[in-house]
């Protein structure tokens, strides 16, 4: 029998990091992910793992690549301030085809922007943020219980794909607790070896960690490469959720935080008699462009809410092209939008579905 | 005439641990020199099978590539923290970091301080040559006052820039670091003693013993725009005189 624990979202993304596996963290404070770094710092030697409280976010970052080459499961975490610093080594990951998982919980920005839960690193997490053609799986839960299957996921997406992938959540999701029935800890004995890691040329050529090819047709056959494991990830990885959608004639986008929200805001709505429904992108890269785009066909409206400026809408807006109305509606500077907030948006757009309810 | 019938004994060799790879250095430049006594040692060692290499950027780019030994190449200025990344997860691997004045010593001035002050087991190889070389001869940290650089074209000034960085002695202050040391290579008893140096501080790591620096004083031939011969003098006569050499801290 599993044990039910309450915990907090920062602890349990921690202890599922452990479970999946991880013996090696390093990471440095920042609002609102210290709880995480914490309980590393207590957790991790008694799993006779490493800790390392760096000198900075670019120091925790190089180490990780360093521990990644070195073939061990390897986690940092961080947020908004922090994340910006992390991007060059996010960047080398990639372009050297190592695995590690990140998690930001995010913050309000831009700058030192506040403490309060944001959204606004979007386009950080999804579009790149570091230099150069990569990518990075990025997870965004909506529970704490989500969060802690999606880390033990992360480790697993990263191995397979060799390639660093993100959890996404905010500050709302790290401080909050819930009850979480964790899964059962991966022995890190078990893990599929890694042959192409740095642990001494011992009976074999030496193994060599680079981002680095000065010729120019190296270089481009490697991205190549890793843009065809991108489109398998894309093929293979989408994960959303769709909740309320099958008659729903508005249908709200959000993710995380925002979406949790907005289950309660279809509730509401349809009390009143408001078809609405939400679609929960779970992989905010690949992006679930091809269900937004079927739903884009039978709905009129798909409005989408975030804890930003809107930045997940120019995905949505990707995926609907013009067979919708693509709404927004946002809150900055680590406002969470209610329930409330939000039906009363909804209910703006809820009159076209009125008006024409007739032949609709 | 007398038959010799002594047999001959090899007195010279190449290093096992150095690939047979051409280097990317220009003639005359002491990389080469300080990665051959490198490999040098690691044969000495028996410890090829477990080194990792982990490079800068720099002209030493391509360090990874000069030895028969795992290799990484790290971000400019962040090599001790991958090293430290490394070490942590397999403490059974023997990881050496080769970096420049200006990866070391500025762009990594936070990453090198602190895996000092943390006594990582590590041993890093710094050299200082005074220069950006790989970007083509810009200032460095280390510049000394007055020298010629593409971007002080009048010298380096000290209202502007600030003096040479001795990066050893800041080292040397820290409690943690186990070797501390200057050597330099501008002749046979230099070049000895820098392999000393060398071999000593890999031997503490071997030994996990902890953290050890070996600050290198280094030529650039082509950005001082000096024959090697030139150069020697150079490093003899002026530089010694900014980065004093020997030993700063021993606690081995
Ligand atoms: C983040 C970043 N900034 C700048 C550079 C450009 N860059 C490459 S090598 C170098 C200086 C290297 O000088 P040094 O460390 O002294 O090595 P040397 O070439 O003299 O051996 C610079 C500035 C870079 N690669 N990455
Ligand atoms: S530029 Fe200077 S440091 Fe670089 S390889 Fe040439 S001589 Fe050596
Ligand atoms: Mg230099």
């Amino acid at each position: 029998m599993r044990d039910k624990i309450l915990i907090a979202g920062n602890d349990a993304i921690a202890e599922a990091g452990i479970r999946a596996g991880c013996r090696s963290y390093f990471g440095y404070p920042i609002t609102p992910q210290n709880e995480l770094l914490e309980y590393m710092s207590a957790h991790m030697p008694k799993a006779g793992g490493v800790f390392v409280q760096a000198e900075s976010e670019i120091g925790a970052i190089n180490m990780c690549y360093g521990a990644s080459a070195a073939g061990a499961r390897t986690m940092t975490s961080s947020s908004g301030p922090g994340m910006s610093l992390k991007l060059e080594g996010i960047s080398y990951l990639a372009g050297s085809d190592l695995p590690c998982v990140i998690v930001n919980v995010a913050r309000g920005g831009p700058g030192l922007g506040n403490i309060a839960p944001g959204q606004g690193d979007y386009f950080q997490a999804t579009k790149g943020g570091g230099h150069g053609d990569y990518r990075m799986i990025v997870l965004a839960p909506a529970t704490i219980p989500e969060a802690t299957e999606l880390t033990m996921l992360a480790f697993d997406l990263a191995d397979k794909y060799r390639t660093p992938v993100l959890v996404l959540v905010d500050g709302v999701l790290g401080q909050m607790m819930e009850p979480v029935e964790f899964r059962d800890p991966v022995d890190p004995a078990t893990l599929p070896p890694k042959p192409w890691a740095l642990t001494g040329a011992q009976g074999r050529p030496p193994n060599i960690v680079t981002s680095f090819f000065l010729d120019p047709q190296e270089l481009s056959e490697l991205n190549l490469k890793r843009q065809d494991r991108y489109r398998r990830i894309v093929t293979q990885e989408v994960r959303y959720e769709e909740f309320e959608t099958g008659d729903a004639t508005i249908v709200i986008a959000a993710y995380g935080t925002v979406a949790r929200i907005a289950r309660t805001t279809v509730k509401l709505a349809r009390n009143e008699g408001i078809k609405l429904g939400l679609l929960r992108p779970i992989t905010l890269w690949p992006f679930p462009y091809a269900p937004l785009r079927a739903l884009s066909n039978r709905v009129k409206v798909i409005l989408t809410v975030e804890m930003s400026a809107g930045q997940m809408l120019e995905d949505v807006r990707l995926a609907v092209a013009e067979r919708a109305e693509t709404p927004f509606y946002g809150e900055m500077g680590g406002i969470v939008p209610t329930p409330r907030g939000i039906l009363m948006e909804v209910k703006k757009y809820a009159s076209y579905d009125a008006e024409d309810d007739q032949g609709f | 005439m007398p038959v010799m019938t002594q047999k001959m004994t090899k007195v010279f060799e190449r290093p096992r641990s150095l690939a047979d790879i051409e280097f990317t250095y220009c003639p005359g430049c002491h990389h080469g020199l300080i990665t051959r006594i490198i490999a040098q040692v690691i044969d000495e060692l028996g410890i090829q099978e477990r080194t990792v290499v982990v490079g800068p950027v720099g002209c030493s780019v391509f360090v990874y590539q000069w030895f028969r030994c795992d290799g990484i190449q790290s971000a400019h200025g962040r090599a001790c923290a991958v090293a430290t990344g490394i070490k942590r997860v397999n403490p059974d691997l023997i990881v050496f970091t080769y970096q420049g004045d200006g990866d070391l010593a500025a762009i990594g001035t936070a990453e090198s301080i602190h895996a000092a002050n943390r006594g990582e087991n590590i041993t890093v190889i710094f050299i200082n040559n005074q220069i950006y070389g790989m970007t083509g001869g810009q200032m460095a940290p280390t510049t000394l006052i007055g020298q010629w650089a593409t971007s002080c074209p009048d010298g380096r000034d000290a209202g502007l820039a600030g003096y040479p960085i001795r990066f050893s002695e800041m080292v040397a202050q820290l409690d943690a670091p186990v070797y501390v040391t200057r050597q330099s290579l501008y002749d046979q008893k230099r070049i000895m003693a820098t392999s000393r140096a060398i071999k000593k501080a890999f031997q503490y790591q071997v030994e996990c013993k902890g953290y050890s620096l070996v600050e290198i004083l280094a030529n650039c031939p082509t950005s001082w725009h000096m024959t090697p011969t030139q150069a020697n003098k150079h490093i003899a006569d002026v530089v010694t005189s900014v980065f004093p050499l020997g030993d700063l801290v021993d606690r081995g």
